[in-house]
């Protein structure tokens, strides 16, 4: 077996060593009625060659995003990742270490994750990030956890324009870790009034913007009269691209950032490996879930990093820890650390840009179809639109003709019964025109 | 193999730590400052595209102020980052006994077939017939865990070990409140993970402390004594971190369901036992697999991980959503609740790790039935020839034989002045990653050793020998070269008390009068 080196000679040799008569011995303390005695009822070992070609004919059974038309978002975008940051994570002093527990030879890591907590902080306006979370919607159940221990409160209001996988995951950690959070359906025109429900119970409110539906507006009234009341904004962001155009969270009060980062560095993965970006304000930081990389000294006075303010994590506090959280998105964070450094101040404004220039293009081009109507006024890269049927069944349709044609709402809220027409259409850098032409073309086809 | 080595250095008598050079870099070591430091407005690491004219709709919310960020060319970028990954010590580049944490190699398949545009190219909403091999592949994936296990139903969407452990005691939780049931204690023995105190802790249990025996397993008696009809349940790593089978495990899971609780096992060190024991055997009810650890998905300097949990009948109903099914119209997602099933809700945007499920599922068919088999008695062989190789220099915590790590104590450094940090910092001279220190904690001082599989038993000689030379130093006196130690890194050991204290934990721009500076 190519991956095992030791040679039956070996074996023998290192049991000779310690004195053991077999294999068998060493697994003396298993009790008897748990050995198994044969193999299991599976496949033997395969070489190489089979394993990839038995693994790449599963993959040619899916129709990857990029051999379409993908005008798909909800909270997953595609994006062009430069060549250089799939080589750089593969470099496997990156791919093949841990936890950079040992900092005199962890450095690499350590410095990346300074750098990238520092690019979190400065793109929403916050004064400090953590190294990872899993991803944006954990992100957000543990922004509304801090909250909660941050005021001393147990109820989030959750708006609904937030994705509603993340007011599953935040409703569900609610449920079973004894607060409440509260949803307000889909919100569509993006008119609902989230102060008018604020108390003195609230710890936070929860916000996404854009929002799922691709609603931009401002936030920083609602962060006063939260704040205000004693309770807390959090700002979540599943598009982070968006940040190159929009004002940041921080800017307008947010206490909290919780947000995906995949759309930088990262591939659509079909959901998975993603990026939880975690950012607060100073005064926050002892409540902050997950690992922190921070600055300090060697003993020859050199500058270097280490993981820090561990004692709000579960391998020193134990039970009282801030979250249980302890392996993150290591290699996610650095794939997005370098495609931002790549990008700089001035190519992350423009890839913002060319984005919310494609989604205007593409829904002046959809609203052009006749009987669809565009809900947003004010949107970034993603957009709702309204069609004169129920919207799943023509994507399927437009699935026949190699178009994405997006998210339909009754996807996302299978049982609500007044959003099936909906249907959410994102445009990135990586569509063109004729993809748009196509899109709207073959839309008014299939209605 | 040790005379292979070269000359030996005598850092402590001049030589490599000491010599300067002009430009701060020594040899390959080269300094590298911060990527906020090189930019400069006017470069750029990326060619886009002209932006289309179309007509603003940003809603009155556009960004004013700049951002901050540092402009650099590609080439820049390239060598930043080739330049901090050199300051990585990697199982790449050498042996990572890191106790508790798997630092096994990393198959190159597994890379190259995560990146296929049919894996990495698709996305979580695409409609189920373009994504039935995805589909499959989780179904596949879900059908070797759970006949590796025995057990009849998994999860896999968690994003990580911790992740995994929250969804299974929340299914026990979900079981519990089905029969209205109201326990609200868990069971943790002292050598468990931080996490499991944190997971039970964050479900509002009350977490109680399981002390351990004198032969490193769970104090039975003392167990027992607990049990009561407030109990939910236990969260048992097996084998646990003191590198031990529980040889009591049975008669555990047996007294835990006649007191009407449950039994979780922390399944992250599943990989000393697959092919040998399955854990639905034992009696367990759930039990996480970290797919970064037993199935060899790289650690990337603290993840990504994935952590599926795997069921006992008594909690399929509660596996959480979503699942993949398979009917007449090949494979489907369920994102809702159908009937007969309860399940507890969703734990993450999307479906789980997909990219390490690809990695995972390469590593199994790689290995087969009896690969993987294998793999687990050449972790438990080689754990316990290091065992043998060091326990008359080093003091074994407990009697042999070992599972998959080999646990010391700091007994041998008595009276010496050298600490078992000390220990591993020197260890780091000699070219090897430290093992996990200080953990678990029912030990004084821990050294817990965890070699894997993939070492040769050259390697594993030249390991015994450096580190039997550097016990051998301790006892004899020298503790001051220990308190200097490491030297030879790009950094010698870094003043973790200052950064705490004084937290630094991110960059900013330098003041005008330290730009004048």
């Amino acid at each position: 077996m190519r991956y095992l080196p030791h040679t039956d000679a070996d074996r023998r040799a290192m049991l000779a060593a310690i004195s053991a008569p077999s294999i068998d011995a060493l697994y003396r303390d298993v009790p008897a009625s748990a050995r198994l005695s044969g193999l299991l009822d599976l496949p033997k070992h395969m070489p190489e060659m089979e394993v990839e070609r038995e693994l790449t004919a599963l993959a040619a059974r899916n129709r990857s995003a990029g051999a379409m038309a993908s005008f798909l978002g909800g909270g997953a975008y595609r994006h062009h990742v430069p060549a250089a940051v799939d080589h750089l994570i593969q470099r496997g002093e990156f791919l093949t270490s841990y936890t950079p527990y040992q900092p005199e030879v962890s450095q690499g890591t350590l410095q990346m994750l300074f750098e990238f907590q520092t690019q979190v902080a400065l793109i929403s306006d916050m004064e400090v990030a953590n190294a990872s979370m899993y991803d944006g919607a954990t992100a957000a159940a543990e922004a509304v956890m801090m909250a909660n221990r941050v005021t001393h409160r147990k109820k989030a209001i959750l708006s609904g324009g937030l994705h509603p996988h993340y007011c599953e995951v935040v409703e569900n950690y609610a449920r079973w870790c004894g607060f409440e959070a509260t949803c307000g359906g889909p919100d569509p025109q993006g008119a609902e009034d989230l102060a008018r429900q604020i108390d003195g119970d609230t710890s936070c409110v929860v916000v996404q913007s854009p929002s799922v539906f691709g609603h931009i507006k401002g936030y920083s009234a609602l962060a006063a009269a939260a704040q205000k009341a004693g309770a807390l904004l959090v700002f979540v962001v599943t598009e982070i691209v968006s940040l190159g155009l929009l004002t940041p969270p921080g800017a307008m009060g947010a206490d909290i950032v919780a947000a995906e980062g995949q759309s930088l560095g990262n591939a659509l993965n079909f959901g998975g490996p993603y990026l939880g970006l975690f950012a607060t304000r100073d005064r926050y930081v002892r409540q902050m879930p997950g690992r922190i990389a921070g600055e300090t000294v060697d003993a020859d006075g050199r500058r270097g990093w280490v993981l820090t303010l561990s004692t709000r994590e579960q391998h020193i506090r134990r039970e009282k820890a801030t979250s249980n959280i302890c392996t993150n998105s290591g290699l996610c964070a650095l794939a997005f650390s370098i495609h931002l450094s790549l990008l700089g101040e001035d190519g992350f404004a423009r890839l913002a840009e060319i984005n919310h220039a494609r989604a205007v293009q593409l829904a002046e081009k959809l609203a052009a179809v006749k009987g669809v109507t565009v809900l947003n006024d004010g949107f970034f890269n993603e957009f709702t639109v309204r069609l004169p049927r129920p919207a799943a069944p023509v994507v399927d349709r437009l699935v026949e003709r190699g178009v994405l044609a997006g998210v339909p709402a009754s996807r996302l809220w299978p049982e609500r019964r007044d959003v099936t027409d909906l249907l959410i259409v994102a445009a990135t850098e990586t569509n063109s025109v004729a993809e748009m032409d196509f899109f709207a073309q073959s839309l008014a086809e299939a209605l | 193999m040790d005379k292979s080595q070269g000359r030996t250095s005598r850092p402590e008598t001049g030589g490599v730590a000491e010599v300067a050079t002009v430009s701060g870099h020594r040899g390959l070591m080269m300094e590298e400052p911060l990527v906020f430091e090189q930019g400069e407005p006017g470069r750029t690491g990326v060619d886009l595209p002209e932006v289309p004219k179309t007509v603003e709709r940003l809603g009155g919310v556009k960004r004013r102020q700049a951002i901050g960020l540092p402009s650099l060319s590609e080439p820049q970028v390239v060598r930043h980052f080739t330049r901090l990954s050199q300051k990585n010590y990697a199982i790449d580049s050498g042996m990572y006994p890191l106790g508790s944490c798997t630092m096994k190699h990393n198959p190159r398949l597994n890379e190259k077939l995560a990146r296929l545009p049919g894996f990495a190219d698709i996305h979580p909403l695409q409609p189920a017939q373009t994504i039935q091999g995805a589909l499959e592949l989780m179904d596949r994936l879900a059908h070797w865990l759970k006949v590796l296990t025995g057990m009849p139903a998994v999860a896999l969407s968690p994003g990580a070990g911790a992740h995994g452990e929250f969804c299974g005691m929340t299914a026990i939780r979900a079981a519990l409140q089905a029969r209205v049931d109201k326990r609200n204690k868990v069971l943790v023995p002292e050598s468990a993970h931080g996490t499991n105190p944190a997971t039970a802790a964050a479900l509002g249990y009350e977490v109680e402390s399981i002390p351990a025996d004198a032969r490193g397993r769970v104090d039975v008696a003392a167990f027992k004594a607990k049990l009561g009809p407030d109990v939910a349940g236990i969260m048992l790593t097996n084998p646990n971190t003191c590198g031990l089978f529980e040889t009591d495990i049975v008669e555990i899971a047996r007294a835990m369901h006649e007191a009407g609780g449950f039994l979780y096992a922390d399944g992250a060190n599943f990989n000393a036992i697959v092919g040998r024991v399955r854990p639905g055997d034992l009696g367990i009810d759930a039990m996480h697999i970290n797919l970064h650890k037993t199935f060899s998905t790289p650690h990337g300097g603290g993840g990504p991980g994935s952590g599926p949990v795997v069921f006992s009948a008594a909690l399929a109903p509660y596996v959480p959503l979503p699942y993949v099914v398979h009917g007449p119209e090949g494979f489907r997602l369920v994102e809702t609740a159908e009937a007969g099933a309860a399940p507890f809700g969703r734990l993450k945007a999307f479906h789980g790790q997909m990219g390490m499920f690809v990695r995972a599922l390469a590593y199994m068919m790689s290995h087969g039935a009896d690969g993987l088999r294998q793999a687990s008695e050449d972790a438990v062989l080689n754990a316990n020839y290091v065992l043998a190789r060091l326990k008359d220099t080093m003091t074994a915590a407990f009697d042999g034989p070992c599972m998959h790590e080999a646990l010391f104590d700091d007994h041998f450094l008595k009276d010496t002045g050298v600490t078992t940090l000390d220990v591993a910092k020197a260890l780091i001279d000699e070219g090897f990653h430290p093992m996990t220190m200080y953990f678990p904690l029912v030990v004084h001082g821990a050294l817990l050793i965890e070699p894997t599989e993939s070492e040769t038993k050259a390697t594993l000689d030249h390991f015994v020998a450096s580190l039997r030379a550097v016990a051998a130093r301790a006892k004899s006196g020298d503790a001051a070269f220990f308190h200097a130690a490491p030297r030879l890194t790009p950094r010698r050991r870094l003043d973790e008390t200052r950064a705490a204290r004084q937290p630094v934990l991110r960059w900013r721009p330098p003041t005008p009068r330290q730009a004048a500076e």
